[in-house]
């Protein structure tokens, strides 16, 4: 301890005390400050810049299943776009066999219905003619056969012979 | 040949301690000339952890015997009823009498006595001088390092400074290594002990003594090897500041807990014989806390320096060539080894003046006890 008290020097211990104030006080204007501010403000600017990137990134992530949800509804729209297409179609294409059907079944009753009469006509026609031609046959017989007695005679007995059979 | 980085580090240090050893090697005493090697030794280890008046880097005796000094010498100031300014070069290193106005003073061990003028000393039983002192302000060696420091410190940090602003806020050069440091210490040591609404009040002290001391270290450790961080006067300074630092910034917690250390745990009747012992003991602990952080400054550069000196002078011991060569390869160890030891104590200095701050400035939850704090309000 005597040791210690002997080496103390009132002038150094002056001197070390205001030189270390001075010198601390002037590196607190002109060097610590500085620093300290700068090294902060850049940990704020990348501290800031990482938060941006974040922000962005969530953003980015929104935008992307926004994109997903639109092509997802884009999707489903067109399939049902094209599945109304296809019932249309079906629809269209059993509309028009069923009426196709129907003209079909009704022409061909027409058809039937035009066969029918023109048999019928036909017929008829066939049946005057027929009656016609018989008549004519007849008269030329008839004619023919009551040409001259005998035969006039003859028939008379035919007939008679038929009535009396009858 | 190519020089690998070891091999030029080998050399840079073998230059480093070689410096030392010249610088130390040749101040043979002129007053007693029988003095052995060993004694010789002894006092110059002394000497060097001395201030001393002049800035000398060696010296020799000429072939005529006559002492031969290399260095500068140093404004001398006495406050001795006016002030007394003159260049310790009048001293002749202690050799001759300095007439100034009248007075005699003589250079006794370093240290300036008021003699007559045929510059008797006196000394008591211990042989101390018994001569008055006048008030010492020179500038001596050390206040020459701690000034070269100081200016030193200022250029580097201001330039530093100012290649943030230049750079848009990055380091280059120097701050590149500088930086990391002083993040370090507002992130390590001032951060977790003082606390992140407090510690920026406390960041420029915190980070001047780290490198104030540190560079003082290093110096030290040059072959200018100048004693500053190991000589009492100037730990004491650095001390005190950090004490009335502490004092001046502590909190109303701070002052309640010295007074009042148990709080509101118990009545005040019990309190009052418990706190005639426990109020003195936290009084102690304020004193202590500085006091710890001054002599572990100054005994560890103190010691260092002795070890150093030992070891050095250990080789003119020796004298042959393979007790000189060990306790060469010893020193070179023990100065790397010292190298450490500057930043260590640069380190436990700032980190124990960051955690007496931190004790200053906390403010308590009133909610919690104060039970597990005693213990390391005394660290």
């Amino acid at each position: 301890m005597e040791k210690l008290l002997n080496e103390f020097s009132i002038g150094l211990f002056f001197w070390q005390t205001l030189l270390f104030i001075l010198l601390l006080l002037l590196l607190r204007k002109f060097a610590w400050k500085p620093i300290l501010d700068a090294v902060n403000e850049r940990e704020d600017g990348i501290k800031n810049a990482l938060a941006a990137a974040e922000d962005a990134k969530k953003e980015m992530q929104n935008v992307t299943a926004d994109s997903e949800k639109l092509l997802k509804e884009a999707r489903a729209e067109r399939e049902a776009m094209l599945k109304e297409a296809r019932e249309i179609k079906d629809k269209l294409i059993a509309d028009s066999k069923e009426q196709a059907k129907v003209e079909g079944d009704k022409m061909i009753q027409q058809a039937q219905a035009a066969i029918e009469s023109e048999k019928k006509a036909a017929v008829a026609d066939i049946k005057n003619q027929v009656a016609d031609l018989s008549v004519a046959i007849a008269e030329k017989v008839i004619k023919e056969q009551l040409s001259n007695k005998d035969k006039q005679l003859k028939l008379v007995e035919d007939m008679l012979g038929d009535i009396e059979l009858n | 040949m190519r020089m690998t980085y070891f091999t030029k580090f080998l050399f840079v240090a073998v230059l480093f301690v070689g410096g030392s050893v010249l610088a130390r090697e040749s101040e043979p005493s002129s007053d007693e000339p029988q003095k052995d090697l060993k004694t010789e030794i002894k006092e110059y280890i002394i000497h060097h952890l001395q201030d001393s008046h002049d800035f000398s880097l060696t010296s020799y005796t000429n072939d005529a015997g006559e002492h031969v000094y290399i260095g500068a010498p140093l404004p001398v100031i006495l406050w001795d009823n006016g002030l007394q300014v003159f260049a310790s070069s009048k001293f002749h290193h202690g050799e001759a009498l300095a007439e100034v106005g009248g007075n005699y003073y003589a250079l006794h061990h370093g240290k300036i006595y008021k003699t007559d003028a045929q510059g008797t000393i006196n000394y008591d039983a211990a042989h101390h001088p018994t001569n008055a002192q006048p008030l010492d302000f020179s500038i001596t060696k050390s206040v020459v390092m701690i000034l070269i420091t100081a200016l030193l410190m200022f250029w580097l940090f201001s330039s530093l400074a100012k290649s943030y602003a230049k750079n848009g806020g990055v380091p280059t050069g120097m701050g590149r290594f500088f930086e990391p440091i002083v993040l370090y210490i507002r992130d390590d040591i001032a951060r977790p002990n003082i606390g992140e609404s407090k510690y920026k009040k406390y960041m420029p002290y915190l980070l001047t003594i780290f490198f104030f001391i540190w560079f003082l270290n290093i110096f030290g450790l040059t072959p200018l090897g100048v004693n500053v961080t190991g000589n009492i006067a100037v730990t004491l300074a650095l001390a005190l500041i950090t004490f009335f630092l502490t004092n001046f910034t502590g909190t109303k917690d701070y002052w309640k807990h010295l007074f009042d250390p148990l709080g509101d745990t118990m009545p005040w009747y019990a309190k009052v014989p418990l706190y005639i012992i426990l109020v003195p003991i936290e009084l102690l602990g304020l004193i202590i806390k500085p006091f710890s952080l001054l002599i572990r400054l100054y005994a560890n550069m103190q010691a260092g320096h002795i070890v150093l000196g030992s070891l050095i002078g250990l080789m003119f011991i020796f004298k042959s060539w393979l007790g000189s060569t060990m306790s060469f390869g010893l020193a070179f160890a023990i100065s790397l080894i010292e190298v450490l030891v500057a930043l260590l104590q640069a380190y436990i200095f700032t980190m124990l003046s960051a955690l007496y701050f931190g004790f200053a400035s906390a403010e308590h939850d009133h909610d919690h006890g104060h039970e597990e704090e005693p213990e390391l309000m005394h660290l």
